[in-house]
C-alpha cells in the first residue's frame, strides 16, 4: 500500500516538492496530502507585484497547482497545520483534522518580520507577503484615494522586498516613501556606489528614499497616520507597509522538539532532514548549514533533494547561489557572487558612467584572475554572461569587460566551461542546454525552454540560450526560401524603405529564381500590410495563397465555404435571414462557428461573387476566415445586458473588428472582449484580448488556442478607449514589422529579445522612438480598407477568373457530388485517382 | 513518332487566348471527354499543361496553385496540401512515385491549343 506523505505549506518550494515527487514517483509509492494555511492553490509569489497590474490572481497560480488530474495528490486548502505530534506520527489542524503521516514535510516559508514600532498595529498597517496582504493594501490604498490629492504611503525597509512594495503602492497612484535603516538602499545586494546611483534613479520615479534613519512611532492622526522618523522628519500618510525583512516560520517544529537555529530556522541536514529523520524541512523555514535563504532557488534545490530522498535516493544540497537580477521600477540591478568583495585579498573593478545612469563593479581575486562577484546598476546587461563565471578565470581584462563598447565585451559564451550554470532560477547547466540541442534536437530558444525548463523563470538568461544554439551549430537560419536569403522582417523593412511594390522587382533585386508558395504568399502580406490596393490586383494575384487567391476557404473537395462578416457576433433578426436565404438558395451546408459567425459550405468558383453579390447587397461584407490576417473579434454580451458586466463589450469588439478587418500580418490575427473579470469571451487566448474592468480595459496580448495554448500577458491595464486602441495599434505593427513568416504572436512575443518588458518599453513607453510611425502605418490601412468581395464584383478582369473553365465557364466541375448528412448537403469522398508508377 | 505525326494524330481544344492567361497563372479547362486539364504560363511565356486533378486529394484544383521554381524546375504547388508538381513531366517533387498526366500544349493565332493524344 502506498505510504502517506504530508505536506505542510503550499507555498512555491512546497508545490515545487509535490511535483518533483510525482513525476519520480513512477511506482506511485506515495500517497501525498497537502495541508495549507493560504486559501488559494500554490502562485508565484516571486511575482507577487505585478498582481497589481491586474488583480487577478489566476495570472500568479503556478502551473499544475490545482493537481486536478492527479489522485496521487490531495490539496486541502485554508487549514493550518498547528500540532504536529511526533509520537504518534499525526498532524492536527486548526479546521479539526487529524492526519497521520509516514513522512512529513514542512515548507512553512517565513513571515513578514514587524520591528516593534509603536502603533505598528494601527489599522492602515500591513505587510507585504501574500495576495491577501495585497488585497488589503489595496483597501487602504481606495480609502486614500476617497479623500483630497495623491494618497502618501510609507513603506518600511529599503531592501528587496521594500523596492518592489513601493513599485506596488506607486502603480496603486500613492506617493511612496521609504524608509531605510541602513545607510543605502539594498544593502545586502548593492554596494555603496551602487547604492548611490540607485537612490538617484529610484528618487527620478516619485519615491521619496530616507535612508540611515528609523522609525520611532506610527500615530493615529485624524484618521490618518502620522510617522515620526528618528532625524525629525515627520510624514502624513495613508497607509504603512513593514518590509523589514523575513524569518523563519518554525514554530510548529519547535513545539514538536526538533532542533532549530539560534536565530531560528527549522535545522536539515545536506538531505533536507530535521533532527527527526521522518520530517524534512525545506524552503524558507530551513536551517541549512546555519544559513536560511530568502530566495526561491536554493528552495528549489532543496524540494529537489527533499523527492530524491523521501524516494530513498541520496541527493544532497548543492549549495546556493545568491546573485540576483531585478527590475525595479524600470531600474536594472543585480548582484552576484561575492558582491561586498568580503574575500579576503579581493580587488574592485569599478565603471561608473554618472551620465547614462550606469554602476558596474567587479570584485576579482587579489591576483586579478578570477571572478568572484559585482554589482550591476541602471544596466544589468552583462548579468547573464558574468553571474556564471563566478569562480573561473577572468577572459580578459576586467576594465574591458566592464567597457560600455564592451557589451560584456571580452566575454564569449565559449568562455564557460559546460558545469557553469546558465540558468540559476532553475539549476541548468551550459552542458544540459548542449545536451538538448546536440542530442535532444532541440532547435531554438522555445523547445529548449520546454525540454531544460531554462530560461522559464526569470528570462535573463535567454540571450545566452541563443547564443548556445549558434555555438552548437544550429544555423539559425532566417532565409525566408531558396529564393530569399532574408527573413520575412528584413524583406519587410526591405519593402518599406525602397518602397518596392512587387514580387518580381523584389525578387529581381534582392532574390533569385521566380519564388514559389512559400515566399510568394510571404511577400503578397508584405505587400498587403504596406497597402498596395487591393490582393487581387495585378501581379498580387499569382501571390496569394489558396484561400487569398479566391477569397474564400478551399474546402477538402475544392469547392469553398463563405464566411459573412459579423462584427463582435451582433446580428440582427433580418440579416440572420438573408444569410439563411443565401445558404438555402445555394444549397450551403451550414455551420455555426467557434467565432461567433456562420459558415456556409459547399459553393463553388463560379459561384462564389453570386453569393458575395447577395451578400453586399444585403449591407454584409464577406469575411476573413482564411489568410494571415484579422479573423474576428469575439465578444460576451456585456453590460448592456449582462448584470455582471462593467463595460460594452460589444461595442468594442466591432469597433476592433472593424477597425483592423483585412489587416495582413505574418500570421492569423485573433481577438475577444470580455465585459469582466469572468472572461467569457476567452480573451486570454487571443493575439489581443481585452477584458473590460470598473476603471478601463486591460489589455493582454500573445495569447493563443489551438496546438499550443498560451494564456495572453497584460500589457497595459486600465486604461480608457483611445489608449487602449493606440496601443493596440502600435503592438499589432510592431508584431507584423518583426515577426517571422507564420509566427504567432505567443511564438513572437517568447522569442523576443527582452519579452514583455522589451515589447512595453516599445509600443507604451516608446523607447525605439517607433510608436508615432506604427500608428501612422496602421492609420493608412484603416483609411485605405475597402471591401475586398466588392472589390471583385467592380472589377470585370478579376471577376473572370471565378470561373469553373476557362473553355466552359459556367459548366460545373463534374468530379463535385455531394450526399445528405443530417438533412444537409456534405461533399462526397472523392476517389483518389490512381497514381501512375514510373 | 515524328513530331509531325504527333500533331495529326492529336485533337486540339481551344483554350482561351494568350493575353487571358497572365503569366505565373493557371486556367482550368474542360476536354471534350470530360478530361480536366490545368493550362500554366510561366513569367518566360513558356506554356505547360498537367491534369487539374491533384493526385494526393482527389480534387481538382492544380490550375489555382501558386506557379514558380523549385531549383530550376518550373513547378506548381498543389493548392491543397502544397505538393510540388514539375510542370514539364508532371512528376511530384516530394514523392516521384506519384505524377500527374502532362498534355501538349501550343500558341496558335494568339490562341492557346491544348492537345489529347
Ligand atoms: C514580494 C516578493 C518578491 C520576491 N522576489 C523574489 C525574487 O525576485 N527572487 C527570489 O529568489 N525570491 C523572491 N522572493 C522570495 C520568494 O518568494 C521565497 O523565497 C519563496 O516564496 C519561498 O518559498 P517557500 O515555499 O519556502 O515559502 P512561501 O512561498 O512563503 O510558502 C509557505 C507557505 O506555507 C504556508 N504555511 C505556513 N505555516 C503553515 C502551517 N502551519 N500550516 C499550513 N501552511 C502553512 C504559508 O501560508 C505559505 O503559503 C520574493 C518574495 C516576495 C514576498
Amino acid at each position: 500500500m502506498a505510504r502517506t506523505l504530508v505536506v505542510v505549506g503550499n507555498g512555491m518550494v512546497g508545490h515545487r516538492l509535490v511535483q518533483a515527487l510525482r513525476d519520480r514517483d513512477a511506482e506511485g509509492g506515495w500517497r501525498v496530502v497537502v495541508i495549507a494555511e493560504e486559501a488559494r492553490p500554490a502562485y508565484d509569489r516571486v511575482a507577487l507585484t505585478s498582481y497589481v497590474d491586474s488583480w487577478d490572481p489566476m495570472t500568479l497560480q503556478l502551473e499544475g497547482a490545482e493537481f486536478t488530474d492527479d489522485d496521487g495528490v490531495e490539496l486541502r486548502l485554508g487549514d493550518p497545520v498547528v500540532i504536529v505530534d511526533r509520537e504518534s506520527k499525526v498532524v492536527r489542524t486548526a479546521g479539526g483534522l487529524a492526519q497521520s503521516y509516514d513522512a512529513l514535510v514542512l515548507a512553512t516559508g517565513s513571515v513578514p518580520f514587524v520591528p516593534p514600532v509603536p502603533g505598528r498595529h494601527l489599522p492602515g498597517c500591513h505587510v507585504y507577503r501574500t495576495i491577501d496582504d495585497l488585497d488589503a493594501i489595496r483597501d487602504s490604498a481606495a480609502r486614500a484615494r476617497k479623500g483630497k490629492g495623491r494618497g502618501a504611503a510609507m513603506v518600511l525597509g529599503g531592501g528587496l522586498l521594500g523596492l518592489e512594495a513601493a513599485k506596488a503602492l506607486r502603480d496603486m497612484g500613492l506617493s511612496p516613501h521609504v524608509v531605510e535603516l541602513g545607510p543605502r538602499l539594498m544593502p545586502l545586494q548593492v554596494d555603496e556606489g551602487g547604492g548611490a546611483l540607485l537612490k538617484r534613479l529610484i528618487e527620478g520615479l516619485d519615491v521619496t528614499v530616507h535612508a540611515g534613519t528609523s522609525t520611532s512611532s506610527i500615530e493615529e492622526d485624524r484618521g490618518r497616520l502620522l510617522a515620526k522618523l528618528s532625524n525629525g522628519i515627520e510624514l502624513d500618510l495613508d497607509l504603512v507597509v513593514f518590509s523589514a525583512g523575513i524569518r523563519p516560520r518554525d514554530q510548529l517544529a519547535r513545539e514538536s522538539g526538533l532542533t532549530v537555529g539560534e536565530r531560528g530556522g527549522i535545522v536539515v541536514d545536506e538531505g533536507c532532514r530535521t533532527s527527526d529523520p521522518d520530517i524534512y524541512a525545506i524552503g524558507e523555514c530551513a536551517n541549512l548549514d546555519g544559513m536560511v535563504y530568502g530566495l526561491v532557488a536554493p528552495g528549489y534545490s532543496m524540494a529537489e533533494v527533499a523527492a530524491d530522498r523521501i524516494l530513498g535516493g541520496t541527493a544532497s544540497f548543492p549549495g546556493a547561489d545568491m546573485s540576483t537580477k531585478l527590475k525595479l521600477m524600470g531600474v536594472d540591478v543585480a548582484s552576484f557572487g561575492d558582491a561586498h568583495a568580503a574575500t579576503e585579498g579581493a580587488l574592485d573593478v569599478v565603471f561608473n558612467d554618472a551620465v547614462k545612469g550606469s554602476y558596474k563593479k567587479l570584485v576579482i581575486s587579489d591576483d586579478a584572475k578570477t571572478l568572484l562577484g559585482g554589482v550591476l546598476v541602471g544596466d544589468a546587461s552583462d548579468y547573464a554572461m558574468l553571474r556564471p563565471m563566478v569562480g573561473r578565470a577572468l577572459p580578459g581584462d576586467p576594465g574591458s569587460i566592464l567597457a560600455p563598447s564592451g557589451g560584456g565585451g571580452g566575454v564569449g559564451i565559449d568562455a564557460l566551461p559546460d558545469e557553469a550554470q546558465v540558468c540559476s532560477c532553475n539549476g541548468v547547466t551550459k552542458g544540459d542546454i548542449k545536451h538538448s540541442i546536440l542530442e535532444g534536437g532541440c532547435a531554438d530558444v522555445p523547445s529548449i525552454k520546454s525540454c531544460t525548463k531554462a530560461g522559464t523563470s526569470c528570462g535573463s538568461c535567454v540571450p545566452m540560450l541563443k547564443q548556445l544554439l549558434n555555438a552548437c551549430g544550429v544555423e539559425q537560419s532566417k532565409a525566408l526560401c531558396e529564393h530569399f536569403g532574408q527573413s520575412r522582417a528584413e524583406l519587410f523593412e526591405i519593402a518599406r524603405v525602397t518602397g518596392i511594390a512587387t514580387f518580381s522587382e523584389l525578387v529581381a533585386k534582392h532574390g533569385s529564381g521566380r519564388g514559389c508558395d512559400i515566399c510568394k504568399p510571404a511577400v503578397a502580406s508584405i505587400l498587403a500590410s504596406l497597402g498596395n490596393g487591393h490582393i487581387l490586383a495585378g501581379e498580387q494575384a499569382a501571390l496569394q495563397d489558396t484561400n487569398d487567391r479566391y477569397l474564400a476557404n478551399m474546402q477538402r473537395n475544392g469547392t469553398y465555404s463563405v464566411v459573412p462578416r459579423i462584427p463582435g457576433g451582433e446580428i440582427t433578426p433580418e440579416k440572420l435571414m438573408v444569410i439563411a436565404q443565401v445558404a438555402q438558395d445555394y444549397g450551403l451546408y451550414t455551420k455555426i462557428t467557434g467565432g461567433q459567425r456562420i459558415d456556409l459550405f459547399g459553393a463553388t468558383v463560379d459561384q462564389l461573387p453570386a453569393i458575395w453579390k447577395r451578400l453586399v447587397d444585403a449591407g454584409f461584407e464577406s469575411g476573413h476566415a482564411y489568410g494571415k490576417a484579422l479573423r474576428t473579434v469575439k465578444s460576451c454580451v456585456g453590460d448592456t445586458w449582462c448584470r455582471y458586466g462593467v463595460q460594452d463589450s460589444v461595442g468594442l469588439a466591432i469597433e476592433l473588428e472593424l477597425r483592423y478587418r483585412g489587416l495582413r500580418a505574418p500570421h492569423k490575427l485573433k481577438s475577444a472582449v470580455s465585459g469582466c473579470a469572468r472572461e467569457c469571451a476567452e480573451a486570454r487566448g487571443k493575439d489581443f484580448g481585452i477584458i473590460a474592468t470598473e476603471n478601463g480595459w486591460n489589455l493582454y496580448v500573445g495569447g493563443n488556442g489551438g496546438m499550443m495554448p498560451r494564456h495572453a500577458d497584460l500589457l497595459v491595464s486600465e486604461v480608457d478607449k483611445e489608449t487602449l486602441l493606440k496601443v493596440i495599434d502600435r503592438f499589432l505593427m510592431f508584431y507584423i514589422r518583426t515577426a517571422d513568416r507564420l509566427q504567432r504572436t505567443s511564438t513572437w512575443l517568447d522569442g523576443l529579445e527582452g519579452g514583455l518588458d522589451h515589447l512595453r518599453d516599445v509600443v507604451v513607453n516608446d523607447s525605439l522612438g517607433l510608436c508615432a510611425e506604427l500608428e501612422a502605418q496602421m492609420a493608412q490601412h484603416v483609411d485605405d480598407y475597402a471591401d475586398e468581395w466588392a472589390g471583385v464584383l467592380a472589377d470585370p478582369q478579376k471577376l473572370a477568373r471565378f470561373s469553373s473553365f476557362v473553355n466552359a465557364p459556367g459548366t460545373p466541375d463534374p468530379t463535385i457530388t455531394f450526399r445528405e448528412e443530417r438533412g444537409q448537403k456534405v461533399p462526397v469522398l472523392l476517389g483518389i485517382p490512381e497514381v501512375s508508377a514510373r | 513518332m515524328t513530331a509531325e505525326a504527333v500533331l495529326i494524330e492529336t485533337t486540339w481544344t481551344e483554350v482561351c487566348p494568350v493575353d487571358a492567361l497572365a503569366r505565373e497563372q493557371g486556367v482550368a479547362v474542360l476536354l471534350p471527354d470530360g478530361t480536366q486539364v490545368a493550362v500554366f504560363r510561366t513569367h518566360d511565356d513558356a506554356l505547360y499543361a498537367v491534369s487539374n486533378v491533384d493526385p494526393f486529394s482527389g480534387a481538382a484544383v492544380l490550375s489555382r496553385g501558386i506557379v514558380g521554381d523549385i531549383g530550376a524546375t518550373p513547378v506548381v504547388a498543389s493548392p491543397m496540401h502544397k505538393q510540388h508538381f514539375d510542370l514539364r513531366t508532371g512528376v511530384c517533387l516530394e514523392d516521384a512515385d506519384v505524377s500527374v498526366a502532362t498534355y501538349p500544349v501550343c500558341v496558335c493565332d494568339a490562341t492557346i491549343l491544348l492537345g489529347q493524344p
